[in-house]
């Protein structure tokens, strides 16, 4: 599904993707995890097309597409999800025309019809519940005055919404209460299929107590350098990424 | 830089004002023609304002007074289609049309109509010689003439425009709206002159679409002066929506008492030049007043919002807005200023203007002023000039929404704050509507009233 080989990416001249590789089938949960400023948002932006970020190396092909040859609204009619760190407010602009528009855009891409008012409430009532968004929430403008954990449950919203092939969501869990996450995490559950993949950017175990990951990775400085089964995470928990790091840094110097 | 010879424009003008004298002087009013007379010798002194003048800065009229026009007295041989008029009617919204063609009003039945009530609305000129007295307590007494050329031009040259009377206590449900349309094969100067008088505890909605026919340019100088007794609610929305050879000077003169409130918006969608003026005289306490402006200009256009929002006594509010999105190599200015007098205590002003320009071309001058001499009061201004938001661009492209959508969807919202000010029922959804199709180039700027084109 997802193919990344040799990814070198930099902002402003200065390189932050460090030639990653990762591979993705569908059906997967891959958690990524690392230290900070070790470049997780960055794969996440640079995978949704955020223009400020430069390629310079590499290659990520997505079902077959060379993925940088696309505009950010073709990856996401393409089935690209990127649930955001830090959701922007955008005030004016309400959640409910917001999601009409991407729905449609994204299924007049797929060649399908735009939905009807009916249909389109209909589903937005079926994913609110899903994700036990307050309806309260809908009405406004698009994260305008949430609460972190509100805007965090906004991305799931959006992703039930659009559903995806590919989510990556960065960090979804920071600013979750504990019943928030549980809910967060079923939703990304329920919605997961044998035909879609999740990567999950997290800094802590206990989500993936919930998303159970197939994959564990780290990134540490640009570049993926440990890959392992959901037990990678414990041991991170347990000792941190010290011992990591030294290894990497020794085999550098080297 | 070209240089222009405004002399002949003004020339034509003055020459206009003593053929005027001649022709119909003896059938005025002699209250009017004194003040013409007297508008006319200020006039004489102060000519057309130039950028040195404070008040006009931003706005370079002189490439609009070196064009040659024909003036208002030839407006009379346009033929008027009827039905190609009356059928402007803004669709969903109970109104009462009115129109004014080249600065005249355009009677359907009646010169000036007179309700049972004591409402009294139509031709500002039959008003002048039906009610001398009451139009003449209130002509040119918020609108000086004596600090301001286009003032006293104005009040020189006008004869006619829209009056309406609405006495103590009386309340019209029903918005006017008020057709002022410029149309002639030739380029044409027009001054037109409205007055507008609430009594105390009346109310009305004025609603003003400024149009043109056809290609020729037009110099349109147009005063309207408000009286809001105490008490008193009125509300007025300009559409302007004139072609891009067109020169729109439009003056608002607003004297309030108090605990009037008034509620004025002017969206600029298209017109060549265009200069709003605001004058707001909060002149009783508890006087309210909101004032704003949108403003979606491109091409080589240019639009200018000016304020003087004065607070003469205490308890008064007044909030101004002032949002727009300006393209291409348009100019933009907006010049504010709120001036609290000594005995203004308790004042509350506030004011904001945004901008946010879409090219590197476009260009935005804003320059807010407070002058406060009271010492107890609440005021803020602020102004900022900016892009569109790239990580909110980013974040709806995220969602499958193209970059073009985007951009529309980010700039909707961005001038929906002005378009909520609007609160005459039924209107504000018609605003939104044109101002959408604006923003998507697909508001025609020919010959037809955009409002019935659905
Ligand atoms: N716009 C930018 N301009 C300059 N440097 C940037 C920019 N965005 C990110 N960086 C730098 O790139 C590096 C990686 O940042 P990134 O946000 O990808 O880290 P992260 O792994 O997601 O960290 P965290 O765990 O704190 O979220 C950091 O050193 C950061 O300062
Ligand atoms: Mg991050």
């Amino acid at each position: 599904m997802l193919k990344i080989v040799n990814l070198k990416a930099a902002i402003n001249g200065k390189e932050i993707l460090k030639g990653l590789n990762l591979e993705v089938k569908p059906g997967e949960v891959h958690a990524i995890m690392g230290p900070n400023g070790s470049g997780k948002s960055t794969l996440a932006a640079v995978l949704a097309g955020r223009e400020i970020f430069e390629v310079t190396e590499g290659q990520i092909m997505f079902e077959g597409k060379d993925l940088t040859t696309l505009s950010p609204e073709d990856r996401a009619r393409e089935g690209i999800f990127l649930g955001f760190q830090y959701p922007i407010e955008i005030p004016g602009v309400s959640m409910n025309n917001f999601m009409k528009t991407a729905v449609n855009e994204v299924r007049k891409y797929r060649g399908l019809t735009p939905l009807t008012a009916g249909e389109f409430l209909k589903m937005m009532r079926e994913k609110k519940e899903l994700v036990e968004i307050d309806s309260k929430l809908t009405n406004r403008s698009v994260n305008e005055g949430f609460s972190g954990g509100e805007k965090k449950k906004n991305e799931i919203f959006q992703m039930a919404m659009l559903e995806p092939k590919l989510a990556i969501l960065d960090e979804t869990d920071s600013g979750l209460d504990i019943d928030a996450l549980r809910i967060v995490a079923n939703g990304v559950n329920k919605l997961k299929s044998s035909e879609n993949a999740v990567i999950v950017i997290t800094h802590y175990q206990r989500l993936l107590d919930y998303i159970v990951p197939d994959f564990v990775h780290v990134l540490y400085n640009g570049q993926i350098v440990r890959s392992a089964g959901k037990e990678l995470a414990y041991e991170l928990e347990e000792k941190g990424y010290d011992w990591i790091k030294k290894e990497v840094d020794q085999l550098e110097a080297n | 830089m070209t240089s222009y010879e405004l002399i002949d424009t003004v020339q034509e003008l003055k020459k206009l004002y003593l053929i005027q004298k001649e022709e119909l002087g003896l059938r005025l009013p002699a209250a009017l023609t004194q003040i013409q007379q007297d508008a006319f010798n200020a006039f004489n002194q102060l000519g057309i304002p130039t950028t040195k003048a404070e008040n006009y800065r931003y706005t370079d009229l002189k490439p609009s007074f070196s064009k040659i026009y024909k003036t208002a007295l030839s407006s009379q041989e346009i033929q008027i289609e009827e039905d190609a008029l009356f059928n402007c009617d803004v669709p969903n919204l109970d109104t009462q049309v009115e129109f004014i063609l080249n600065g005249r009003y355009v009677a359907r039945q009646l010169d000036l109509t007179v309700l049972p009530s004591g409402v009294v609305y139509g031709s500002l000129l039959n008003a002048w010689s039906e009610f001398p007295e009451l139009v003449g307590k209130y002509f040119a007494k918020a609108a000086d003439y004596k600090d301001d050329g286009l003032v006293a031009l104005n009040t020189a040259l006008a004869l006619d425009g829209f009056f309406l009377f609405v006495p103590k206590n009386r309340q019209i449900k029903d918005t006017i709206q008020l057709i002022t349309m410029l149309d002639h094969t030739d380029n044409l100067a027009v001054n037109t002159r409205n007055l507008i008088i609430l009594e105390d505890n009346a109310s009305a909605h004025i609603l003003v679409c400024d149009h043109t026919f056809g290609e020729s340019h037009f110099l349109s100088n147009s005063i309207t002066e408000i009286f809001a007794g105490e008490n008193a609610s009125f509300h007025l929305t300009k559409m302007q929506n004139a072609n891009n050879h067109s020169t729109c000077l439009d003056g608002n003169f607003i004297y309030q008492q108090a605990n009037s409130q008034v509620i004025a918006n002017a969206i600029s969608l298209h017109g060549g030049l265009i200069r709003n003026h605001f004058h707001v005289k909060l002149d009783g306490e508890g006087a309210n007043n909101i004032t704003s402006g949108l403003y979606l200009t491109d091409r080589n256009q240019q639009i200018t919002n000016h304020t003087l929002i004065e607070h003469l006594k205490p308890h008064c509010m007044s909030s101004q807005l002032f949002k727009g999105v300006l393209d291409d190599e348009a100019i933009g200015a907006f010049n504010g200023k709120i001036h609290v007098h000594p005995d203004a205590q308790k004042t509350e002003a506030y004011q904001v203007n945004r901008t946010i320009l879409l090219s590197d071309t476009a260009k935005m001058n804003t320059k807010p002023m407070l002058e406060i001499y009271a010492d107890d009061v609440k005021c803020s201004h602020g102004a900022t000039i900016g892009q569109l938001d790239d990580e909110a661009l980013f974040y709806l492209q995220s969602r499958g929404i193209s970059k073009k959508e985007a951009r529309l969807m980010l700039m909707y919202a961005f001038m929906d704050e002005v378009v909520s000010t609007i609160q005459i029922p039924g209107l504000k959804e018609r605003v939104e509507e044109l101002v959408s199709k604006r923003l998507r180039g697909e508001l025609s700027r020919c010959n037809h009233c955009d409002f019935k084109c659905h």
